[in-house]
């Protein structure tokens, strides 16, 4: 889980978004920082997306391997 | 008077019995002096004040509890039981707890553990990790029935309903507390299967909180890979945990407020960001297709052209007639061009063809109709090349 694309993602986005609003840029560099830009607003939403909602508990299992199930609070 | 005559053992026995039986538990303040280890462990001492002194032993097993390190010359105050050593006939208190006297034992400890460890850079801000904005899944350290878990739970699922969360669940005060929170923070490393992890328990004594304050888990928390919020107890409480981990929570609630931005904020920057990205490659490309349909316009317009041919038009029509004005002045080669360009405007091109031109004097209107004109009026006729003047019959 060591992936860190969203941070990564997320802050190229800002840079990319700050260039862009600087206006100094050729066409060319401008449409091509654009279509990156969306890209990783896609990665970004998807990422936020994706979530799996699970939440788990670990147990020790006899042989002493560690296994996990769903983790049942009590409401309240 | 009959006497009665005791056997040492009898004696020894009965003092025994005596002092037992009155000092089973007993509080005694002093200072250690005498003090030795033996290989055993054990700790052998003597307690003393100005004017008297008492042996006194600390066995291994009653060590557990022990905080900090007894020290030759340490005031303490101590609580056991008196026992007679029968084969020497010494007695001497056997000690189950003692702490520094002044301090509590368990402040002393948890002093003299953090200076350690801070001179030693465990506490250095630099070896802290950033939280990632966004975790996969959270790891959380804690006891699985406390109030703990309740709180940090609620909260994420407020905060950010999609957030996976795995908890290892481990007893969070009593001896097995430390070593299960060290494996709980190793497993995690191991499996690398979190981005963060919170570790902690609700609010309690010194006493209960003490596994965060054990130095195995703060080492555990140097050394993670992962990074590691602390969430002990309630404001006022600070553990050696507190001060090795990547970020200090005041509670666990509020460890569960630090350890993901909430969903709803993380949509609204994305979101934010998505539209000044559009925005601004909107506004740049408008501003282009101005200038763009501006030079366009230019050219493009049948008006415009229309309008500039009529400048040029004027423009040469106004040569033209400076070239007839001053003939003699005209370079005839221009005059040509001039007039060339102008063939399809100028009706006295048609004059080269041998057309002419009759014009009465002085009014000098065109003669278009023979019946216009009277008998011996003076005319006018313009040639291609001159002028004649006749009289009319």
């Amino acid at each position: 889980m060591a992936e860190k694309k969203f941070e990564a993602s997320l802050s190229r986005l800002e840079e990319i978004v700050a260039e862009l609003e600087g206006g100094e840029l050729p066409l060319e560099q401008s449409l091509k920082l654009f279509e990156e830009g969306i890209k990783l607003v896609r990665i970004c939403n998807v990422r936020l997306k994706e979530a799996e909602r699970k939440v788990e508990i670990l147990l020790k299992d006899k042989a002493g391997k560690m296994t996990t199930k769903p983790f049942e609070e009590e409401e309240g | 008077m009959q006497t009665h005559i005791l056997t040492v053992t009898q004696l020894t026995y009965q003092i025994k019995n005596l002092l037992e039986g009155t000092f089973p538990d007993v509080w005694v303040e002093g200072e250690i002096s005498n003090l030795t280890v033996p290989q055993s462990g054990h700790a052998y001492f003597t307690i003393k004040d100005e004017r008297c002194q008492i042996k006194a032993v600390l066995f291994r097993s009653s060590q557990q509890h022990l905080k900090f390190t007894l020290q030759h010359g340490m005031q303490v105050i101590c609580r056991g039981r008196v026992s007679v050593y029968d084969p020497r006939g010494e007695y001497q208190i056997i000690v189950e707890y003692v702490e520094p006297k002044g301090v509590g034992a368990l402040q002393k400890a948890f002093e003299e553990l953090k200076t350690r460890l801070e001179r030693e850079g465990l506490f250095s801000l630099d070896r802290k990790k950033a939280l990632p904005a966004l975790p996969r899944r959270i790891g959380i350290v804690t006891s699985p029935t406390g109030a703990a878990i309740r709180d940090i739970l609620r909260v994420i699922k407020r905060r950010h309903p999609g957030m996976s969360m795995l908890i290892y669940p481990v007893p969070v005060q009593g001896p097995e507390s430390a070593p299960a929170i060290v494996e709980a923070i190793g497993f995690f490393n191991r499996e690398k299967n979190v981005d963060v992890m919170i570790v902690g328990r609700g609010g309690g004594s010194l006493e209960d909180l003490w596994a965060f304050n054990e130095e195995s888990v703060a080492r555990a928390i140097y050394g993670s890979q992962i990074p590691v919020i602390s969430a002990v107890g309630h404001e006022t409480d600070y553990t050696i945990a507190d001060f090795v981990a990547d970020l200090r929570a005041p509670t666990p609630s509020a460890a569960a407020e630090m350890v993901v931005e909430s969903e709803e904020h993380l949509r609204e920057l994305i979101r934010s960001l998505a539209s000044r990205l559009t925005m601004s490659i909107r506004q740049e490309l408008e501003h282009r297709r101005d200038t763009v349909q501006h030079a366009a316009r230019l050219l493009a317009d049948p008006r415009t052209r229309l309008e500039h041919y009529s400048q040029r038009v004027d423009e040469l029509l106004a040569r033209l007639v400076m070239g007839l004005k001053h003939p003699v002045r005209r370079d005839r080669a221009l005059l040509t061009s001039l007039t060339g360009a102008l063939d399809h405007l100028n009706p006295l091109a048609i004059l080269a063809r041998g057309y002419s031109v009759t014009r009465t004097i002085p009014a000098m209107t065109i003669v278009k109709d023979a019946s216009e004109v009277r008998s011996g009026e003076m005319l006018s006729t313009k040639l291609h090349k001159g002028e004649v003047i006749s009289r009319a019959q």
